[in-house]
């Protein structure tokens, strides 16, 4: 049993999909592997702030039992009927707990659903539970978690990336096959570059946000997270398309991807390498293995050219004011009155000017406070255009550049992250180091762009995971599919099987404890 | 471009409703001087010219029908609040009787 459950574990989305539609196995064996996988290892990664495990066993419930009575009720399972997934805590579900990683939310439940909830629920895949990340998304590495760091399950004592740090390590772990990401500056692509998983920031609007609790609305964007491409292609297909309650939804179809992943070549296409985003202040095994997937598509008949974004130098600074800016707005609604807790002020007259103040203090980490008084500097009579202003005229000339990049070029591609995972606690103390780690990934928010993150290959020089990222211009998600899978195939024979097969064991909490079963 | 001090990280402290400590002040300060300075260049980096972006894919006119949707129940909107009487949201004074 316990040989069968490990097997169930290391399969893909589509894999598991499959054996669920040939009855091989049931959405209940499923669902309890990855359960018992999450009791056995979580309390070393601590990759879930909640498991829902009786409400994913309902569910895996309902959709066996759909299957055994065949039919119409059979033939109307969605595609991913049975397959479990995990959610990041900064998107709202009923019946858990969203906390955002942050105090101010703790014990807090959701009177509605998220969209992309909604629609798994629909697709009836069950839920194991919410995924950890940086407070209200902020940071590169959990470490800004108000319930403590996830761990990177290549190596205990770094970091998984940032914020959807908990997300990536779930599934590097083999704790879910999939799971819900949101990417506002790169949480979604650079977590899953150090841990060795994939992720897809999808075109902005592609996915609705309705139920992600807002970071910065310019940039926010919900999309997957899987450890094979076409897993992603798979999940942003059922997370996809038009929704009337975010009112920056596009009506595009976006129902190609699944498609694209399965085309299977990338002869004749062109590949860009952008100029900025690779070279100096990237690691060296980070840059050869880089080197190494551009020789593989050239070889598979791509053509790869060389392009220049002169004012990417400009992105990481304009992000640091946008992205504040409307941090400082959309946590204004945490003010200890509407939801979440209250502290009162220790002494002096109780007004709730004063009772806001000592629940904002108390109920925010450090790196919230930080960018809500940069935001509310950015944003400030006389500052105004000078910042905010002159920020979002940089997006106009990334946008631009981005353009002139995408006409010689039909994807580009770039190192996700200038390095691997750091240890823990490396960063912490220097805000500034700490944001670089997005310098590869910022650019596609600022510009609505999709991006993709695939494993690349372990650094020579520590072992770790590096990733290389594709970027297509907006609503042509297809593309990064196309490449991606065609890269993941090549990579994945060069290695002889999929990246994650050469992270380490963790040891089981069974084991540990000195049982066996 | 003035750097941003202890008195300005106080002020905005206090526009943002964080109560902030003495210690909390010092080092905020001493950390968002860091990250102004970084940001600086962003604001010689496009003249005039350039048409700002506020939202990257930009939709116009995001209308629906003018029919009743959608609403929560007094109780799913108060099922959060740390305080409630009566259907409504209570809150200590709202002014400052002093």
């Amino acid at each position: 049993m316990t040989e069968l459950k490990n097997e169930l574990i290391r399969h893909s989305a589509a894999d598991l999909a499959a054996k669920l539609a040939a009855r091989e196995v049931t959405a209940v064996e499923v669902t309890q592997a990855h359960l018992d996988r999450i009791a056995d290892v979580d309390g070393q990664v601590n990759a879930f702030l909640h498991v829902n495990s009786e409400e994913a066993l309902a569910v895996a419930a309902e959709v066996d039992a759909a299957r055994a009575a065949g039919g119409a009720a059979a033939e109307e399972l969605h595609a991913l009927a049975g397959v479990p997934i995990a959610v990041k805590d900064l998107i709202v579900t009923i019946g858990q707990p969203t906390t955002a990683g942050s105090k101010i939310l703790e014990g807090w439940h959701s009177p509605y659903d998220a969209t992309v909830v909604k629609k798994l629920r629909a697709a009836k895949m069950p839920i194991l539970g919410k995924t950890n990340l940086d407070e209200f998304a902020m940071g590169s590495s959990t470490e800004h978690s108000a319930y403590g760091p996830t761990r990177n399950p290549w190596d205990l004592d770094r970091i998984p990336g940032g914020s959807g740090g908990g997300s990536a390590a779930a599934v590097a772990a083999f704790e879910a096959p999939l799971a819900l990401g949101t990417d506002t500056g790169g949480s979604i692509r650079q977590p899953g570059a150090v841990t060795g998983t994939v992720g897809v920031k999808p075109t902005y609007g592609a996915v609705s946000r309705y139920g992600a609790i807002a970071m910065a609305s310019s940039l926010d964007q919900i999309g997957p997270v899987s450890r094979t491409v076409l897993d992603s292609a798979l999940l942003q297909e059922v997370i996809g398309g038009h929704d009337p309650f975010d009112s920056t939804s596009l009506t595009d179809p976006f129902n190609d991807l699944v498609a694209a992943a399965r085309v299977g070549n990338v002869a004749g296409m062109k590949i860009g390498i952008v100029k900025e985003l690779h070279g100096e202040g990237y690691q060296a095994g980070v840059e050869n293995r880089f080197n190494e997937s551009l020789q593989l598509l050239k070889d598979a008949g791509a053509e790869i050219v060389e392009v220049s974004c002169p004012n990417l130098k400009y992105a990481l600074g304009a992000y640091y004011l946008i992205m504040p800016s409307e941090v400082s707005s959309n946590l204004a609604k945490f003010d200890g009155v509407r939801f979440g807790m209250r502290v009162l002020p220790k002494d002096g007259p109780m007004t709730i000017e004063r009772v806001m103040g000592a629940t904002r203090a108390a109920g925010f980490g450090d790196e919230v406070k930080r960018r809500i008084i940069l935001g509310t500097y950015a944003l400030s009579a006389g500052y105004y255009d000078a910042y905010y202003g002159s920020a979002q005229k940089v997006r106009t000339l990334i946008q631009r550049d981005f353009d002139a990049a995408f006409a010689k070029a039909d994807v580009l591609i770039s190192p996700t992250a200038p390095t691997t995972a750091f240890k823990l606690g490396e960063k912490l103390d220097d805000p500034l180091a700490m944001y670089l780690n997005d310098v590869a990934t910022i650019p596609a928010n600022l510009a609505g762009i999709p991006g993709l993150s695939l494993p690349g290959g372990l650094a020579d020089e520590d072992g770790l995971p590096v990733g290389i990222q594709l970027l297509a211009p907006a609503r042509q998600d297809a593309r990064l599919y196309r490449v991606g899978a065609v890269l993941e195939t090549m990579l994945e024979e060069k290695w002889g099987g999929p990246m994650l097969a050469q992270a380490p064991e963790l040891s089981s909490a069974s084991t540990t404890a000195g049982g066996s079963n | 471009m003035a750097a941003i001090n202890r008195d300005d990280v106080a002020h905005l402290a206090r526009l943002a409703h964080i109560e902030m400590s003495a210690e909390e002040l010092d080092r905020m300060a001493v950390e968002l001087a860091v990250i102004v300075d970084s940001v600086k260049s962003v604001s010689e980096a496009a003249g005039d010219d350039v048409p700002a972006t506020s939202h990257p894919i930009p939709l116009t006119n995001v209308f629906r029908e003018d029919v009743v949707g959608h609403t929560f129940t007094a109780e799913q909107a108060l099922s959060g609040a740390p305080d409630a009487y009566e259907n409504r949201f209570k809150v200590p004074a709202i002014l400052d009787e002093g």
